[in-house]
């Protein structure tokens, strides 16, 4: 006993640097982050806008069972997991390649000016490029149905036809979001020792090769947390995106649980029902980054956090 | 070294058109919305205007920045990028060095990494947040743009990661010299980690630059809005029939403005900051800063 005692007391004195590193953000933390926590309760309550924060009526999961009986709610569930899978597959797998391709690039004033073009789309709202995109993908005058028309085809409807529109938010969301996506993976490339690259070269190994040994595997820590954190995402299906391009003829595929909510929580109930969507989509989430953190540590050996 | 291998030629002979095409298509949106916001009123709500500007006005703009309003609003918003810069990136690093050690290092450090995980996953909600930035006084402050955000997990994780790529025979070096942890972050973890705090810098500029929903929520006036909230509002409320006869004839062009267009040079407005700091920032992309340091 009193040999592991002042071996503790010892330990604990030398991490106080550290616990006094954490401390500013800690107190932050709670105030901004922890003590809103109290809105959740508005999820188990029948939010009356006439009543004070603390006098609503508490109805326990009766804003869940509304939300799973809606029939259209399985539907809905599967839109939102489908689209945002596929988002995340692209929107890790085309910054990673580009980072690759752009790494290659030896002239550096061209590689730069390719970065910020490839960015640039990041900064366009989704109201400004929802009309870009029913422009270019218009099935009479656009001009990719016209490339497409001139070899014979015919005509595809992008935004209208909903077993496309999927696909059609998919590539659009990926397109604006990778040159942004690969920032993250081109700092990771600069970090990685040019001596493994010699002694690769040295050991006769061509380009491609080395990029397979070396580059990939030393960005894999951050994919790998990138991956994560996507799966984290996975109710977050795009509501900006689908809102400004979707449409009735479209709402068996495209409708997610946000545009949902959006129309249906006109009717009544909106803060209570707004909030326990809210709640159902962040424990989903958090379940999801606890599951993605155990996978990769026993199956990768990597901790992410 | 096998750079001038026919195979390789041809691969960078693609590579350099494939990425030129994609660099264009990236373009092109850009050049549209730049047009548009040049073009005349009629033009525009005709859909004529592709990538030239068709009946070249300034109209736009001058709606915009004949405002008395813009400039302060922009001197807000420089104060909140350099202030929120600083603010957010101590923090980040501040957080992401302690969690960035093992267990047997800091043992608290699993407590810490859940505490921070939770409020990535939950929230609050728009009103509980209010009502406590409410009751710290901070409606209508500056902080309020600075503090309710300043804590960002995904950028700590980033940083994290990168924290622990470094080799650890340099710190454990330092640490036997009788360097404290505060002194190995700054002397060696920061200088080592360059790129890795000009790309958290660059997300975090553009973030605050681009933020403008917070100061819808905490300022009451309009004349503290940072320079993108200014502008939501006054592009979203912007009606061609409440202009004023008297604002006209200072300013004919507002007749050639629509919404459309004001929202394109607003656009135009956003990316400035990027295409300015990205450059500045570009030289610590660099690598090989840790070569030969560590003998393995």
């Amino acid at each position: 006993m009193n040999t592991i005692e002042p071996a503790r007391k010892k330990w604990l004195k030398k991490e106080i640097p550290f616990h006094l590193m954490v401390l500013p953000a800690v107190i932050i933390t709670v105030l901004f982050r922890y003590i809103p926590f109290v809105g959740i309760s508005l999820a188990f309550e029948d939010y009356n806008p006439l009543k004070g924060l603390f006098q609503q009526d508490w109805i326990g999961f009766a804003n869940f069972k509304f939300l799973f009986s809606i029939p259209d709610f399985t539907g809905v569930l599967w839109n939102t997991v489908f689209i945002a899978v596929f988002k995340m597959i692209g929107n890790i797998v085309v910054p990673v390649l580009f980072a690759l391709l752009l790494n290659e690039v030896r002239l550096m004033t061209y590689k730069r000016t390719l970065q910020t073009l490839f960015y640039l789309p990041h900064f366009l709202s989704w109201v400004a490029l929802a009309g870009v995109l029913v422009d270019i993908l218009s099935p009479s005058t656009g001009i990719v149905n016209t490339i497409i028309k001139s070899f014979g085809l015919h005509p595809v409807f992008f935004i209208g036809n909903p077993s496309v529109f999927p696909w059609t938010l998919i590539i659009s969301d990926v397109w604006k979001e990778f040159g942004w996506g690969s920032i993250v993976y081109l700092a990771a490339i600069t970090g990685i020792d040019p001596t493994y690259y010699e002694a690769a070269t040295i050991d006769g190994a061509g380009r491609f090769r080395q990029i397979f040994s070396i580059t990939i595997p030393s960005m894999a820590p951050i994919i790998m947390l990138m991956m994560v954190l996507g799966i984290g995402n996975i109710m977050q299906a795009g509501f900006d995106q689908i809102f400004n391009l979707y449409s009735p003829q479209v709402y068996s595929t495209g409708d997610i649980i946000d545009t949902y909510v959006y129309r249906i929580g006109i009717v009544n109930q909106q803060f209570g029902l707004a909030t326990a969507v809210g709640l159902f989509k962040s424990v989903i989430s958090f379940i999801l980054i606890a599951t993605g953190y155990k996978v990769a540590d026993k199956v990768a050996g990597y901790r992410v956090f | 070294m096998n750079y001038s291998s026919t195979k390789r030629k041809i691969f960078i002979v693609f590579n350099t058109i494939f990425l030129a095409a994609i660099a264009i298509s990236c373009l092109l949106p850009l050049v549209n919305l730049l047009a548009i916001s040049f073009s005349s009123r009629a033009a525009v709500n005709a859909n004529l205007v592709t990538i030239w500007p068709k009946h070249f006005t300034l109209g736009s703009y001058e709606y915009i920045l004949s405002n008395q309003q813009f400039y302060s609003s922009l001197f807000i918003s420089i104060q909140r990028v350099a202030v929120g810069w600083v603010v957010n990136l101590a923090l980040t690093v501040l957080i992401a060095y302690p969690l960035s050690k093992e267990k047997h290092m800091f043992h608290a450090r699993g407590f810490y990494v859940w505490f921070f995980l939770i409020t990535m996953c939950f929230n609050g909600g728009l009103i509980p947040t209010y009502l406590v930035v409410d009751k710290l006084h901070l409606v209508n402050n500056f902080w309020a743009l600075i503090l309710p955000d300043a804590v960002n997990m995904f950028y700590v994780l980033l940083m994290l990661n990168f924290f622990r790529g470094i080799p650890k025979a340099i710190e454990e070096a330092a640490l036997v010299d009788g360097a404290s942890w505060i002194v190995t972050l700054v002397k060696i973890y920061l200088p080592l980690s360059l790129p890795s705090l000009a790309t958290v810098s660059l997300f975090i500029i553009v973030n605050q630059w681009n933020a403008w929903f917070d100061g819808m929520l905490y300022m009451n006036l309009p004349d503290k809005y940072p320079l993108m909230t200014w502008l939501q509002t006054m592009v979203l409320n912007f009606d061609i029939r409440k202009i004023s006869p008297q604002q006209l004839m200072e300013n004919p062009n507002l007749l050639e403005v629509t919404g459309r267009a004001a929202r394109s040079a607003m656009i135009m407005l956003c990316t400035v900051p990027v295409l300015i700091s990205y450059p500045f920032l570009q030289r610590y992309f660099v690598s090989g800063i840790v070569m030969g340091s560590v003998k393995e």
